[in-house]
């Protein structure tokens, strides 16, 4: 239905352009024939002048960024200051009219200084967008074309598959059946229009006004509940999984340079969760480390053991550390179940055989034979599927001398530049997405009660339900096909 | 085939002559070739065996489209219809639609007298077995031409195209409960040899099924025990060209009438004797217009369906039981009907029965309804899997503009989704997935705010008029109009009313409430109250427009103003997909980063436009994107190797 091809340029797009960093400069950029409308809207002096329209394409200035709806109100507008650069179609690396707002780093300010580019006029940029524009603008050449076309369809895998998990159970239900309720009325609709001396409509709008007002409070609902629920972490969430004393501790140890945990020869020293955030290269890890997975029925490390599998589920990335010097144990077995499920699930595994250093006694063999051999657990999420092993990259290390660490490192930042795996901070503007697809699907039920309030006929109260139905699709990735046909013949009975 | 084959040469061969092969033929005809059109038996040219309306909600919509494009449905059920009605008056001009009772033999006569009179034109009673056709050094993936068809009788017709529109007559078979008839509609000869011809030359058929309710012997019913309807008091002409003067005829009632929890649990009890439920039939039926059986099986909670009484016509007694279909035997047929009130001594003339056929899967087809296969075979009407008279005589129409097209070297019309139902209909026959006989709805057309049944002549005129079948002077009449509409509209937005004592004084008598501060006429006109004749009585220049044609669109664009405008703009997006075209001879392998699925989908469709792609299930925005740039690789270097030439 709603075409939102973000190939065509003739959209303005908003998207913060600055790679994962800690460092202290993030940069929003705003590109599209309506960039410099956006930026005149959030750019002031120091005396709240507008100062954007005095700007030369092609300079950079100094500025606050601002929210204009709240100019004049008790809250304070003023965001953050700013370096904002001014660049004209064709001089700009999409090609085309480009503000780049320059602002101290900090996800929250970044997200801040985003949605209010959203709130004024701006789409959100599909991931890999500018690229694709500038390619398009002719700005990229031919030899980077392929990689582009690879780009786009590994982000929407990813998009797609984050879209989903990101959403905590209950808000995807919510949106399901926020859905449902949606098409059924428009559902009637469509069939009272059909088969109009079949379905009357007597009365039916001042039912659906209702329905609306509901519709609309349970979206505000939402949006406050996925407000108040963002988590402002950053980084890829990694989880070193493991049997006691495979080496857990050691690696965490080595990725972060210091005595983290505390390392000893006895099984089951680390009782509890430890997190670090890490950086190797441009990857930032928000590492994990957990007690280690093993039946117990002692009761403090029985909480780490449940701790570990949880955090194993949240996972993007899962470490398995595997003690070559000792063989596959039952609790290996165990955590190969558990691996099983996450690798079915589609997180990222890469497998460390641990202690080359030592004699060997498992190899890459063994761990291709316990995927096989490993019956599934009871009740695993997506057993049916296949597991593909390609998912979990097999690498042998020794923590303690240091080989194939190297190897091991590089893979983590070749997966990362992939989209493999995928840091968090994206994940969170996917949220913000789905909040910004949320508030149009509340604004096009407004937009209903509008249509009902000034005496339109049905047909038209159609159109905007079917406008936030579409929204609310897109949150939860799925596209509308042909659901209303279905839902029509389904549930009326048409005759003549 | 040897020399005692008699041959006779034309230019187009049309394969039978229902709906969609009476609008073909006749296109053909009029642009000036010589045109054939064979039919199992003249008696049944324009036969309705099924229902006997025209138009409806959208369906109303398409023949106002066919007028406007210069076919023939409109001005017929004109002369030949015998009651109408203005559906959904009371609700948006974008939902309102035409629907009118035929009198199904002077529907079907008069259809047959135009097509007698056409110049150029032969009617050909014969059964076409085989298709003739040669081989070609084409693009792509077409391999052969057509060049003819033979008859049964032998006899080769050599020509240039043909439009095949055997509707529901391919290896037809009936169904009355476990009496099987192989017939095609109404006990007519069914056509039996083509669908292996059409095999031999790669166009693969499936099996759909449809079906229809009994007709009875209108002495033996009660009306008084149903609800009389009447069609409207001032009847609207579907056609553009009709003299709204000759349609205010006397019409015949219809009755309105119920079925009850008897009927249904007389249909339940014998359920294992339909057909359907038996398992017999093998066709796919529509979901919609669903047997009486479909309806108490999958409605189980309804505890009665409307049945509409209709006649079939002023010259016989013989009523129409719409809403109860069915492929029952007779005895069930017989018990269940006179459950109904009003049926309860009814006789049956014809019984209702389920009919299965052959047809195509239009994913087959271009958009231009030629066969991606064979050059210069076109497909139109029930045998592309749609259902419905108005939805195959659009097809007919479109099939024989572009089989003309064709011949003359020109383009095909293809008529876009944001422009016209008749587009959103091929567009989905040929582009989505269908699994069952597809009927036009509303609810289809993404943009109904501006495919309205009151402006197909602005929207499509000009087609008809480029191709040959409008006349200048009635495109010119559409300029007029078209001028006339924005100039009005000028004027009602430039000319301003205030709060002057008489104009208070005047909106209080209408109803309407009064002004706070000066306003322009089309403010006040699109206040829900108001309309183009109300505004005289405050419009200084009293409102010259008088021509009702031109005030009612002045009064739709103003009133409606805002939703059109959003819905333009949709439509600007979508037209920027639809221009960018896909080449018939892209390799789709040669596309690395597209999905399987995707891959598959497309090379089986192979769509026109990316546009086209983007609709197809199967097809994921991303695949698009990956599409669009490797479009532009592909075009960046062929400009390239241009240059170093």
């Amino acid at each position: 239905m709603a075409l939102t091809y973000d190939t065509l340029q003739n959209d303005t797009i908003a998207a913060i352009a600055t790679g994962i960093t800690e460092s202290g400069i993030g940069i929003i950029r705003i590109s599209g024939p309506d960039a410099f409308a956006v930026g005149d809207r959030l750019c002031r002096g120091r005396d709240g002048s507008h100062v954007f329209s005095s700007w030369k394409p092609g300079t950079i200035h100094f500025c606050l960024i601002t929210d204009p709806d709240k100019e004049g109100g008790k809250e304070p507008c003023v965001i953050d200051e700013a370096m904002v650069s001014v660049m004209r179609a064709p001089h700009s690396y999409t090609t085309e009219d480009t503000v780049e707002i320059n602002i101290h780093g900090g996800v929250y300010l970044m997200n801040r200084v985003l949605e209010l580019a959203l709130h004024n006029g701006c789409r959100m940029a599909e991931p890999g967008e500018f690229t694709k524009r500038a390619f398009l603008g002719g700005r990229i050449d031919l030899s980077r074309a392929e990689a582009v076309m690879d780009l786009i369809q590994s982000d929407n895998e990813f998009s797609r598959r984050t879209a989903v998990e990101q959403l905590e159970g209950s808000v995807s239900t919510e949106v399901k059946k926020l859905r449902e309720e949606i098409l059924y009325e428009i559902a009637f609709i469509e069939s009272a229009l059909d088969d109009p001396e079949n379905y009357s409509m007597e009365g039916y709008p001042e039912k659906l006004r209702k329905k609306c007002a509901d519709l609309i409070d349970r979206l505000d609902h939402l949006l406050q509940f996925s407000e108040s629920g963002r988590v402002l972490k950053e980084g890829i969430r990694t989880v070193i999984v493991g049997k006691p004393n495979a080496g857990k501790s050691s690696l965490m140890n080595f990725l972060a340079g210091s005595d983290r945990a505390i390392v000893t020869d006895v099984a089951g020293t680390t009782r509890d969760t430890l997190e670090e955030k890490i950086r190797l290269g441009d990857v930032i890890l928000d590492v994990t480390d957990t007690a280690g997975i093993r039946k117990t029925d002692d009761v403090v490390e029985k909480i780490g053991v449940e701790r570990a599998q949880k955090a194993a589920k949240q996972a993007d990335l899962i470490l398995y550390l595997v003690d070559t010097s000792t063989g596959i144990s039952e609790e290996d077995r165990y955590i190969f179940r558990l691996l099983r499920e996450r690798i079915s699930a589609g997180t990222r595994c890469i497998i460390l055989l641990n202690k080359t250093d030592l004699p060997s006694r498992t190899d890459r063999n063994d761990i291709a034979e316990m995927f096989r051999f490993i019956a599934p657990s009871p009740k695993p999420e997506g057993s049916t599927r296949v597991v593909n092993y390609k998912r979990a990259e097999v690498i042998p290390v020794s923590i303690r001398t240091g080989e194939g660490m190297e190897d091991f490192k590089a893979k983590i930042q070749q997966m990362f530049r992939t989209g493999e795996i995928a840091s968090k901070n994206e994940v969170f503007l996917s949220g913000l997405r789905q909040r910004t697809e949320a508030r149009s699907a509340r604004d096009s039920l407004k937009l209903v009660v509008n249509s009902i309030d000034s005496g339109m006929s049905e047909d038209f109260f159609s159109i905007d339900l079917m406008n936030a139905y579409t929204a609310l699709g897109r949150i939860i990735g799925e596209a509308v096909e042909d659901d209303l046909v279905e839902e029509i013949f389904s549930k009326f009975c048409l005759g003549k | 085939m040897t020399e005692k084959n008699y041959h006779i040469k034309t230019d187009v061969c049309v394969i039978g002559a229902g709906h969609a092969g009476c609008e073909a033929a006749l296109a053909c005809a009029r642009l000036g070739f010589q045109t054939v059109i064979f039919t199992m038996n003249v008696d049944s040219i324009a036969m309705m065996p099924c229902n006997p309306h025209i138009g409806g909600s959208s369906k109303g919509h398409l023949v106002r489209e066919i007028d406007a494009l210069g076919g023939e449905m409109a001005k017929n059920i004109d002369k030949t219809f015998i009651q109408s009605k203005m559906l959904n008056k009371s609700k948006g001009p974008a939902v309102h639609s035409l629907r009118t009772q035929a009198d199904k033999a002077e529907y079907s006569k008069s259809m047959r007298q135009v097509l007698q009179n056409q110049e150029n034109l032969t009617i050909r009673m014969g059964e076409v077995v085989d298709i003739c056709t040669e081989e070609v050094s084409g693009e792509g993936e077409t391999q052969r031409k057509v060049t003819g068809v033979r008859l049964f009788n032998g006899t080769i017709y050599e020509c240039r195209a043909v439009v095949i529109a055997t509707g529901t007559y391919l290896n037809a078979r009936c169904l009355v409960g476990e009496a099987i008839t192989e017939t095609g509609p109404s006990g007519m000869q069914r056509s039996t040899y083509l669908k292996d011809a059409l095999e031999r030359i790669g166009i693969h058929t499936r099996r759909f099924k449809t079906g229809t309710p009994a007709r009875m012997d209108g002495r033996s019913l009660d009306y008084s025990k149903m609800q009389i309807q009447r069609g409207d008091e001032k009847v609207t002409p579907f056609s553009y060209s009709t003299d709204p003067a000759t349609v205010q005829i006397d019409q015949v009632p219809c009755y309105l009438t119920y079925t009850n929890e008897h009927t249904h649990e007389i249909i339940r009890e014998n359920l294992d004797r339909s057909p359907i439920y038996a398992g017999i039939i093998e066709g796919t039926g529509p979901r919609y217009c669903p047997s009486i059986e479909d309806k108490v099986v999958k409605f189980s909670e309804k505890n009665r369906h409307q049945v509409f009484v209709e006649p079939e016509g002023r010259g016989t007694n013989e009523m129409y039981i719409d809403g109860m279909s069915s492929s029952m035997p007779d005895d069930v047929q017989q018990r269940m009907y006179r459950t109904v009130p009003g049926l309860e001594h009814c006789v049956i003339v014809r019984n209702a029965y389920a009919i299965e056929y052959d047809c195509i899967n239009a994913n087959s087809l271009k958009l231009s309804l030629e066969t991606r296969k064979v050059s210069g075979l076109f497909c139109a009407g029930q045998f592309c899997g749609s259902s419905g008279y108005e939805e195959a005589a659009c097809q007919g129409l479109m099939a024989g503009i572009n089989v003309a097209q064709k011949l003359r070297g020109r383009d095909p019309l293809i008529l876009k989704r944001s422009e016209s139902y008749i587009g959103v209909l091929i567009d989905d026959l040929v582009s989505k997935d269908n699994r069952e006989p597809y009927r036009m709805m509303t609810s289809r057309a993404e943009y109904r705010l501006l495919l309205r049944q009151d402006n197909a002549d602005l929207r499509l005129r000009k087609y008809g008029y480029e191709v040959g079948l409008i006349t200048r002077e009635q495109y010119d009449h559409v300029l007029y109009k078209e001028k006339a509409i924005q100039e009005e509209i000028a004027r009602l937005k430039s000319i301003r009313v205030g709060a002057a004592a008489e104009n208070q004084a005047y909106l209080r008598s209408i109803g309407s409430s009064e002004l706070k501060t000066a306003v322009s006429l089309a403010e006040l006109l699109s206040r829900p109250e108001m309309n183009y004749e109300k505004m005289k009585g405050i419009d200084p220049e009293h409102c010259p427009v008088t021509d009702p044609e031109i005030s009612e669109q002045v009064e739709i664009n103003i009133k409606y103003e805002g939703y059109i405008a959003r819905q333009k703009k949709q439509v600007e997006q979508f037209n920027r997909l639809e221009s960018k075209k896909i080449p018939e001879d892209i390799d789709y392998d040669d596309v690395l980063s597209l999905r399987l699925e995707a891959r598959q989908k497309l090379k089986e469709l192979r769509p026109s436009s990316i546009g086209q792609a983007s609709r197809m299930s199967g097809v994921t925005p991303a695949d698009v994107a990956v599409l669009l740039i490797y479009l532009d690789k592909q075009r960046a270097q062929a400009k390239e190797a241009e240059k170093q030439k």
